[in-house]
């Protein structure tokens, strides 16, 4: 009766402490440019040392430019000092760093599992909030402050409480065109966005282990935005098939070992959760948010509702009882940790393939990791989203949160493959609406927010 | 390593809304400095400033005169959502505020606002009603927040009670556990030995 949670956290209890607490074992840190210099050196002035470097990655995403042909100027003011500070303390610690320039640059949820930094069964932690996207390959993988990431790297080690367990079950079967960010956004919709408050929550369900593993991804990605303490997907076969041969997984007999201990990373069939939601996936429709919080979200066939809040609806400035569909935007974005894998590419592609996106709109396309853009320009998609009218850029955070410097235009309304809506995340006073990289092609087409399924070629 | 707290009386600043997310704390354009200070100035920026010039809009409740240099605030569920950036945390303890009296707090940020001397207190939305706006006395080693006539308790756990009550830095509470630290190791790396990996790594 054990669950798959369960099983991470015994296999990583160090020490019990007082109070029920425990020092959990750290088996990846990842850093980024944001906080990465504040977090080292402030170990080194405190006489710290990293204790074991070779688990720590270093990756520059939040504020490096993404225009063709960057440099470490970036424009948010003050950035550059950011990213050289980061360099220099990397260096010193004597970190890797996945640097501007450096192949295996991007958005580090995107680049740590294609490099098999993350593997199944591992703790991995980082100052960022969408850590949990890497809970899709059965580690736990949570996001922590800037002080925690000093502790565990100084210890190997965090102090925790151990968070409670809960199983989201989509069973069923997706419909045509519904996809992982749907899915996510549907569950925040219905149990609120602070539904998975204090739970590392199990995603299970036939809807789940049909997903590839980039769609994998995309479910944990949000699991921060339903509150959660980390998202989780037990590994199986899929996994497994991912992870061969990537950089940082083990090879040969290592594999064989690593696999045998990683078949037993699963929730026994009776496990007892702390709390269970179950949704039948087939009811899913594409998803649309029309407020400031990701549960303000409705089907894209739907309406805002009746009862809605009027601070986000004076911020959004849409009437309640108002039709989705049709709504003009002024930009798109297809990016992030969420939506910005291969795969998500392909699918904003194939609608936009032969189409301009429509007179006046801005609309962007953001690889998540250099990695990608480099697959995707392999396949032609470069082409397809530059023919189309979408700007086409290096990889990075970009967009999807404003720094500052390049943010879309003050008070637009956007549509974007983005995780978070809140007001001014990406630009002042600019009204996000968070959707799958398919409704952000076909709206970018139609110059309103549009349903993708309208837009599939024939 | 944060100043050790016992007991505070303060007047706590209504804040009185839910999923107050740490973009609105300090939005991220505010973030200018690689460290942990010089942060204050941007703490709600887009609430407290009218402008780019830091115009004060009247309306918020760190620009009103009796709320002005609040060292406790009031606020609905769910403190602290949003980002992990602990320069909300850090933002916050240099503008002075040292406790924050909610209905619910982000798992994150309350772990951040241990760390850094903060004091998150959940109560009910009614006992937030009441003394909103008023005088209250926070004690933490009796988990109790007084307002007037009226007294409430908290909980928290007892790791973070005694981080808060010493300022105790959590490295070397953890440090002393170096032994325990250097088996699990030991054990670990004849079990996992992927999880191990090799230096250089490039
Ligand atoms: S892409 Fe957006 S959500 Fe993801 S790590 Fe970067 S800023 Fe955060």
């Amino acid at each position: 009766m054990t669950t798959l949670f369960d099983r991470l956290w015994d296999a990583h209890v160090v020490a019990p402490l007082d109070g029920g607490a425990a020092l959990i074992a750290i088996d990846r840190v990842l850093l980024h440019e944001r906080t990465g210099a504040a977090a080292l050196n402030a170990l080194r002035e405190a006489g710290r040392e990293v204790q074991d470097p070779a688990r720590v990655f270093a990756i520059m995403d939040h504020i490096v430019d993404t225009l063709p042909g960057r440099t470490d100027r970036t424009l948010m003011p003050g950035g550059q000092a950011f990213i050289t500070e980061t360099r220099t303390a990397a260096e010193a610690a004597g970190i890797i760093l996945f640097d501007v320039g450096h192949p295996d640059q991007g958005i580090m949820h995107v680049v740590s599992p294609e490099l098999g930094i993350v593997l199944p069964g591992l703790t991995l932690i980082a100052p960022d909030s969408h850590t949990c996207t890497q809970g899709a390959l059965g580690a736990l993988a949570w996001g922590i402050g800037s002080s925690e990431a000093e502790h565990a790297m100084a210890t190997g080690t965090l102090r925790l409480t151990r968070p409670k367990s809960m199983r989201v079950t989509f069973a069923g079967q997706l419909a045509p065109g519904v996809t992982a960010k749907d899915m996510m956004l549907a569950l925040i919709a219905a149990h609120g966005a602070g539904g998975g408050a204090g739970h590392v929550v199990e995603f299970a369900g036939a809807a789940v282990t049909a997903l590839d593993m980039e769609a994998r991804m995309t479910l944990c990605n949000m699991a921060t935005e339903f509150s959660a303490f980390a998202g989780l997907i037990a590994p199986d076969e899929v996994t497994f098939e991912w992870l061969k041969g990537r950089r940082y997984a083990p090879e040969g007999t290592g594999w064989d070992a690593a696999l045998a201990q990683w078949r037993t990373l699963r929730s026994d069939a009776d496990a007892a959760f702390d709390a269970e939601i179950a949704i039948d996936a087939s009811t899913i429709a594409p998803m649309v948010s029309w407020g400031t919080s990701p549960q303000a979200s409705v089907a894209v066939t739907g309406a805002v509702p009746a009862d809605a809040s009027p601070a986000m609806l004076d911020y959004m400035a849409l009437r309640a009882g108002a039709l989705l569909i049709g709504t003009p935007i002024d930009a798109a974005f297809i990016g992030s940790c969420t939506n910005a894998r291969l795969s998500d590419l392909r699918r904003a592609a194939a609608l936009l393939k032969g189409r301009k996106v429509a007179p006046g709109l801005r609309a962007i396309c953001v690889p998540g990791s250099s990695a990608v853009r480099r697959a995707a320009e392999a396949e032609g998609l470069d082409r397809v989203f530059l023919d189309a009218g979408f700007e086409w850029r290096e990889s990075g955070c970009s967009m999807c949160f404003f720094a500052g410097g390049e943010s879309f235009a003050e008070g637009s309304r956007v549509i974007s493959s983005t995780n978070r809506n809140f007001e001014s995340r990406q630009g002042l006073r600019v009204k996000t609406h968070i959707a799958s990289p398919e409704t952000v092609a076909a709206s970018a087409l139609a110059g309103a927010i549009a349903d993708a399924r309208d837009w599939a070629h024939g | 390593m944060a100043e050790p707290f016992t007991t505070l009386t303060a007047i706590a600043a209504p804040l009185l809304r839910d999923n107050v997310d740490t973009d609105a704390i300090i939005p991220s354009r505010e973030m200018k400095s690689t460290g942990k200070t010089g942060l204050a100035g941007g703490l709600f920026a887009g609430w407290r400033y009218l402008d780019a010039a830091r115009l004060p809009n009247p309306d918020f409740v760190l620009n009103q005169p009796e709320f002005s240099g609040a060292r406790i605030l009031a606020s609905g569920v769910n403190f602290g959502c949003g980002s992990s950036r602990e320069h909300a945390v850090w933002a916050l303890a240099e503008y002075g505020v040292r406790c924050i009296i909610a209905q619910s707090f982000a798992p994150i940020f309350h772990g951040n606002c241990i760390r850094n001397g903060i004091v998150p207190v959940a109560l009910d939305r009614e006992a937030i009603a009441a003394l909103a706006g008023h005088e209250v006395q926070v004690d933490l080693p009796e988990q109790t927040v007084r307002c007037g006539d009226a007294r409430w308790t908290f909980a928290i756990e007892a790791e973070a009670k005694a981080m808060l009550l010493e300022g105790l830095d959590a490295i070397d509470l953890t440090l002393k556990h170096r032994d325990a630290i250097a088996a699990f190791h030991a054990r670990d790396r004849a079990q996992r030995p992927w999880v191990y990996l090799e230096h250089p790594h490039a």
